[in-house]
Formats: C-alpha cells, structure tokens, sequence
C-alpha cells in the first residue's frame, strides 16, 4: 500500500466526467488522442502510472459505463473520421468516434439509413458497437452488432486486430457489446439500410395494460418496421401499464414524389421551436416546474388523454430523424432531473413473463412510492453475442428521478425488481445499468457466457488494462485465477 | 457526529490533533488516508481505529515526509486512486521550535518552516487544483492562535502559522468560485506532543486534542477562519490590538 505506483499523471488531465443520467461524477484523466499512434500513447500513459483504461465514446451511458474514476478515461470523440463510403452498397467504414449524426446525415443523401439507431443521436459508433446498442426496431433488425461486417480492435498490448465472422468470430461476438473490456475499436465497417423516403408512415393508438400492449406488438410485429411504447408509469393500479404505441413502416419507392427532397438533411431537422413559439432550447426550463411526482403525473396523464382521444389513431408521416430521436427533441430535457439526476432501469423479459413481470415492477414502485417519470416498452429478439441483453420478449426501461429523501426507499425497488426479473428470467444492458451487484450480473448473463468472456480477457488484455466504474462494480478485477496487481477498493 | 465527507487524507496524523481528527472521521464512516512520517505510528493508529468499534473502515497508511515536497501531488494522486475519491485534506503537520532565552536553532527554524509552510503548500496546492475540477471539497490546514502575533517564545513558529493563515486566505480566495471550502482552523493550546516541552499548567485553556477534534468537525463547514475552541476569537481579537510597544514588554 505504501508503494508508490509508476509516474505522475499531470493534474490538468483531470476533469469531471459524469454519466449521462447525471446520478455519478467522477475525476479521472482525460485523454482525447485524434489517431492510432495517439491511442497508443495513451495506453503506454495510463501502464507507466499504473492505471486503468475506461474507454469513453458520447458518454450517452446512463450509469457508470463510460466512467473510470481515478484511472485514464480514454475520450474517443476525436478520431471521428469517414474513412471509406460505397453509397452503391451501403458499406461504411468509420472511425469509432463518429456520432451517430454525423453517420446519418452523411449518408442519407444517397438514400441509406443506419439499420439501428438509438434514441438520441449523439452516441458513437464505437460506444454504440461497444455496447451493441438496439434501436425501436431490435425485434426485425437486431442490435447494431448484427450489421458490423468487420473492425479493427486495438489491444492492450498497442497491437491492432481485425476482426469478422470468418476471422477470429469469437473476439468479434465478444467485442461487440463487450463494453470495452477487450480493446477500443479504431475502425468499424458496417453495412447501412436502403431507404426510398426521407419519410416514415407513423401510427399512433393507445393501450390499456401490458397485456394488451404485448398483444398490439405480436400482431404488428411482421408489418411495422418501428415499435415503440410509452407507459405511464404514474398510473394508480386500475390503469397500470397503460400507454401509447408508437408504429412505424418505411415508405416504398412509389409512396413518397418528393423523396430527393425529404431525403436532404435539411428535411430531417428537428424543429427550432416547440409550439411554433418556444425555442426548444430553453423548454426544459418550462418542465422544470413539474420536476417533482405530482407535475409528472400531470404531464404522463395528460400525454395519455391526449394520445387516447385527439390523437388515436392518428396516421402522421414524419421524418426518420423525428421519429428516431425522440430524446433529443428537447434539448436538455435531462436537466429536469437535476439535482440527483436519473437511473434508468431497463429490464428484458422473455415474451411469456413479459407483462405480468412489468405489472409486477409498477407494483412494487407503488408499494415504495418511488415513481418512474417515464416509461418505454419495446419488443426484442435474441441475438448470438456473447454478453448480449437481448432476449425473444420486452423490455421496459423506466426513468427513476434520484434524490436523496428517497434514495433508501429506490434501492430497496430496484433490488425487490432486479429479483422479479431474475426470477423471469430476465435480462440487463450494461449501458443503462447502475443498480447491479456481481451476483446479479452473473446470474443473468450466466457462468458459461462469463467465464467465456474471461477467457477472452485473460488471452487480450492479461494486465486488465480495461476498466471502467461499471467493469469494477460488476466483474471486480476479472482475474479468476491470479490476484490483480491493484487491489480493488470495496469503498468505491 | 454524523458528516458529509467519505474520503478523507490526514497528513501528520501519527499524533495529536490530525491523529484525532483521523480517528473521528473513521468512526463516523469515513474512508480515511493518513499520512505521517513514522511508519510504527501509522501502523498503530490504523489497527487501534480499526479495531476501536464494529464497522469503522480500516484507515490506509502512507509514509512520507512533508520536506518531501515534490512528492506531494504524486502521494495525493495515488490516494484519491486508492480511495476512489477525494473529499476532503487536513493539513495537520506542524513542529515548534522552542528555544531557551537568548538562544537560537537555525537549522531547527529552517526545518519548521519546511514542516508547517513548505509542507502545507505543496498538499494544499495539488489539493487545491484537484478539488477546483472537481468542483467540490474541503481543505483543513491546521494552523493556530500563535500566527495572529509575533511571539517571543517561537517567532519562527508563530510566523509559519501566519503564513499559513494568509496562504489559507489565498487559496479560500483563489477556489472558493470553483466551490471549494478552505478552513483556517486556529487552535488555542492543545495537549499534544507539540506542547511536551511546556509547562501543562501555564498553558491558558488547555484542551485535549479530542475536544479540538469535535470543535473542528463541527466547525469545518463554514469555510473560515476557526478558532478552537471559539472563545479564543475574542481573546485573539484582543490580543491582536494590544499595540507593538506594550506588547514587547509581555511576556507572551
């Protein structure tokens, strides 16, 4: 303990660096290299101090995925170039630090679309693959992970790998969605989707329960491309689990005149203003009254009066950036949520279980008064990764606000729910989890499938360079068999 | 005494005052690091905290020698590591010289000020930087009521403190925008170590350095000036106005 490890790393690396939900800050040293001998550098950094890699992408995670408090936060936002685009087969070659948007504006011109996007698009790519995120259309298209054709992954010992389903296959459904533990990927190439309209055709319709909702999704699972529920998790018990479905298809070639046109960026831009009055900028501020239980459930009970009278069955047609990127519709939104921020808690539940186990979870919110503000449900399909949260059924992720009056009583929910989903044999997303023990993340993920992982680890980074606060929380030093030169503090 | 801090380094907490606060601190949950020169001192105090009551996190020791200076930002960095954190640094190294009437140590003065200034610069300043990123923390040096005069007895002594208070200031100035608290912490005597050399008797409110712990837990929040135990404000407030050249004739 008294051993002073390696060399100093400078102060003025250190910064604040906080997940996306707001509930953790941390300091750690922040590099941001722009190319691959950069990367390096780092790596050759944080081993001559003696620290720990995390590697950090949009920081979109809303827990502690991309925080590593104390060691080296490798910030990939830099090395964010296009290096290669075939618009004749949709086949994209990009560095991991592309964001999303930078992804899809680049490439709708030429009529593509990323086959899965996530809910905001400022994620990137390589957080996005690192995590194997999912999109509203996970149960037709799968995660991410299924359209990556090939990548180049960066090892712990500076080397470069390439990796594809012919070459080295177990590293590449390993690393996908393997949330940085094996290396940080330095190129991706990934296949987009063929799209005919800038447009999607939406509908919109409410449902009563879980059970009713699971039922719409069944029926429209073969025609819509798009599936997504919002719940009104402040509901009283009679109404629990009831919502508005989000339905989307994409437009055929015939369906939209005007496709040159509503295929342009321009086209896809979100509106300045909310209401044709309000810059959305500073909506947020307008929510912030109702940032408590009683003014969420007035707003969660007037969208649902709203989508279940004036607006059921609506049938809207809206660009795919409107329809995608829901949470950057107001910018800031999260703000609400200060000063403790938010967990969300996602959960998946085989098909079967689904609506009685999210039955079961609005329950035991009841019965600890503690009030998700925001609820979404969405349909999934599994997958072959090796850490995968998907399963064949639903997910339900739900935003809890954190404060500190109710913390006690948020712990004991989500450790009464991670139970209930255990038992339905449920699943969780690394990027969204914050509530998690060992024992947990074991019994989901099950033993064969981490000690795979282990393995992998072991062979590609036997020093355990990669880490991150959730690496820490959930796997501890990895190494089963040798102790780690660090001991892991229990008092993070 | 319920606080808000969970990780804390004590630097000179092998006795006396900083020992105390280390053990208080540990006792209410606090994760703390103390730093001290005499590894069988730190040994001694982290099994004794440890093993004091169900449940108190074992404190983790570091040794090192303020003189060390250089050393300083790269200790620091390695315990917030080791902690996971930092919330909150107490600098409460000191030595006072003592010398006989008509005599003098300059090796002695030189190496108090090396302790009580140089020391205090070097953690201050790194915890300083650390805390302004962080937007948050407490900075605790330890200084004391012989810093508001010049005293015969210990001029060195008294004018490292006064250092101390005006670079305390400084630095209270400099972070307190980024949010960072900065405590003065101006102890009347104390019985510790430090006092070994005088006469108990004559030493006017002679606390223990339990009660300057509780005084000081209790006070650290207000991000001042603290005089332990308060009345000591007044005195010194006194004290400060009795003019140069009737001051020269006390014997203070």
């Amino acid at each position: 303990m008294n051993s002073q490890n390696g060399l100093k790393l400078p102060l003025s690396r250190l910064e604040k660096v906080q997940s996306w939900g707001m509930n953790r800050e941390v300091l750690g040293y922040v590099y941001r290299p722009s190319t691959v001998a950069g990367l390096q550098e780092v790596i050759a950094t944080a081993r001559n101090a003696g620290r720990s890699v995390g590697i950090r992408g949009g920081g979109c995670s809303y827990g502690d995925a991309s925080l590593n408090s104390e060691n080296v936060v490798l910030d990939i936002t830099r090395m964010n170039r296009i290096l290669a685009w075939d618009p004749a087969t949709g086949i994209i070659e990009i560095e991991p630090g592309v964001t999303l948007q930078r992804l899809w504006q680049y490439v709708i011109g030429d009529g593509w679309w990323p086959p899965v996007v996530s809910g905001t698009m400022f994620v990137t790519m390589g957080g996005a693959v690192g995590m194997n995120y999912h999109g509203k259309n996970n149960y037709k298209m799968g995660p991410v992970g299924e359209h990556v054709l090939e990548f180049d992954l960066l090892l712990a010992d500076g080397t470069v790998i390439n990796c594809s389903r012919e070459h080295r296959p177990d590293i590449f459904f390993a690393a996908i969605g393997g949330f940085g533990m094996l290396g940080c990927f330095t190129r991706i190439v990934m296949k987009m989707k063929r799209v005919y309209s800038g447009l999607l055709e939406v509908d919109a319709f409410a449902t009563r329960s879980f059970a009713e909702i699971a039922r719409v999704f069944e029926e429209r699972m073969a025609d819509d491309d798009y599936l997504v529920g919002w719940i009104d998790c402040m509901a009283g018990s009679q109404n629990s689990g009831r919502g508005l479905v989000h339905a989307a298809r994409y437009l055929r070639a015939d369906e939209d005149p005007n496709a040159p046109q509503t295929l342009q960026v321009a086209y896809q831009g979100l509106p300045e203003t909310m209401f044709g009055l309000i810059p959305k900028s500073i909506m947020w501020r307008f929510l912030k009254p109702f940032s408590n239980d009683p003014g969420m459930r007035l707003i969660n009970w007037a969208r649902f009066l709203l989508g279940s009278t004036l607006g059921n069955y609506k049938t809207v047609r809206q660009s795919h950036a409107a329809f995608a990127f829901l949470l950057d519709y107001v910018p800031n939104w999260k703000l609400v949520y200060r000063p403790g921020g938010l967990i969300q808690y996602q959960s998946f539940i085989p098909a079967e279980h689904a609506a009685a186990c999210f039955d079961e979870q609005m329950a035991i919110c009841r019965k600890f008064r503690v009030y998700p503000w925001l609820g979404v449900f969405k349909r999934h399909r599994t997958d072959n990764f090796l850490m995968t949260h998907a399963v064949d059924g639903y997910s339900l992720a739900l935003d809890f606000p954190v404060r500190k009056r109710y913390e006690s009583r948020l712990n004991q929910a989500v450790e009464e729910m991670n139970r209930v989903v255990l038992e339905s044999g449920g699943r969780f997303y690394f990027a969204k989890d914050s509530t998690l023990t060992r024992q947990d993340a074991l019994t989901y993920l099950g033993s064969d499938a981490v000690l795979k992982f282990q393995r992998l680890k072991a062979e590609l980074d036997p020093n355990n360079l990669w880490q991150t606060d959730l690496s820490r929380r959930l796997f501890g030093d990895w190494d089963i068999n040798t102790p780690h030169p660090r001991p892991l503090q229990e008092a993070r | 005494m319920s606080i808000s801090w969970q990780r804390a380094i004590v630097v000179g907490a092998s006795s006396g005052i900083g020992e105390s606060l280390a053990r208080k601190l540990a006792q209410a949950g606090c994760q703390v690091a103390l730093v001290a020169r005499r590894e069988q001192e730190l040994q001694r105090i982290s099994m004794s905290i440890s093993s004091s009551s169900g449940g108190t996190p074992k404190p983790l020791t570091y040794v090192h020698d303020v003189n060390d200076t250089d050393a300083a930002e790269l200790l620091l960095q390695q315990i917030a590591y080791d902690l996971g954190g930092l919330d909150l640094l107490i600098y409460s190294a000191g030595v006072m010289p003592m010398d006989a009437e008509n005599s003098y140590n300059t090796a002695a003065d030189v190496a108090a000020i090396a302790v009580n200034v140089s020391g205090a610069v070097a953690w201050c300043n790194a915890a300083a930087q650390r805390f302004a990123k962080q937007g948050a923390g407490t900075i605790v040096g330890i200084s004391s009521v012989a810093g508001d005069r010049g005293r015969r007895g210990f001029p060195v002594y008294s004018a490292s403190k006064a250092f101390l208070d005006t670079y305390l200031e400084g630095i209270r100035n400099k972070v307190g925008r980024y949010g960072v608290k900065v405590v003065t912490v101006k102890p009347g005597p104390v019985d510790t170590p430090l006092v070994k050399d005088l006469n108990k008797n004559k030493l006017p409110m002679l606390i223990t350095s339990e009660q300057a712990a509780d005084h000081i837990l209790r006070g650290i929040r207000r991000d001042s000036v603290l005089y332990v135990p308060g009345r000591w404000r007044l005195v010194m407030w006194l004290i400060r106005h009795v003019p140069s050249f009737l001051f020269k004739r006390l014997n203070v």
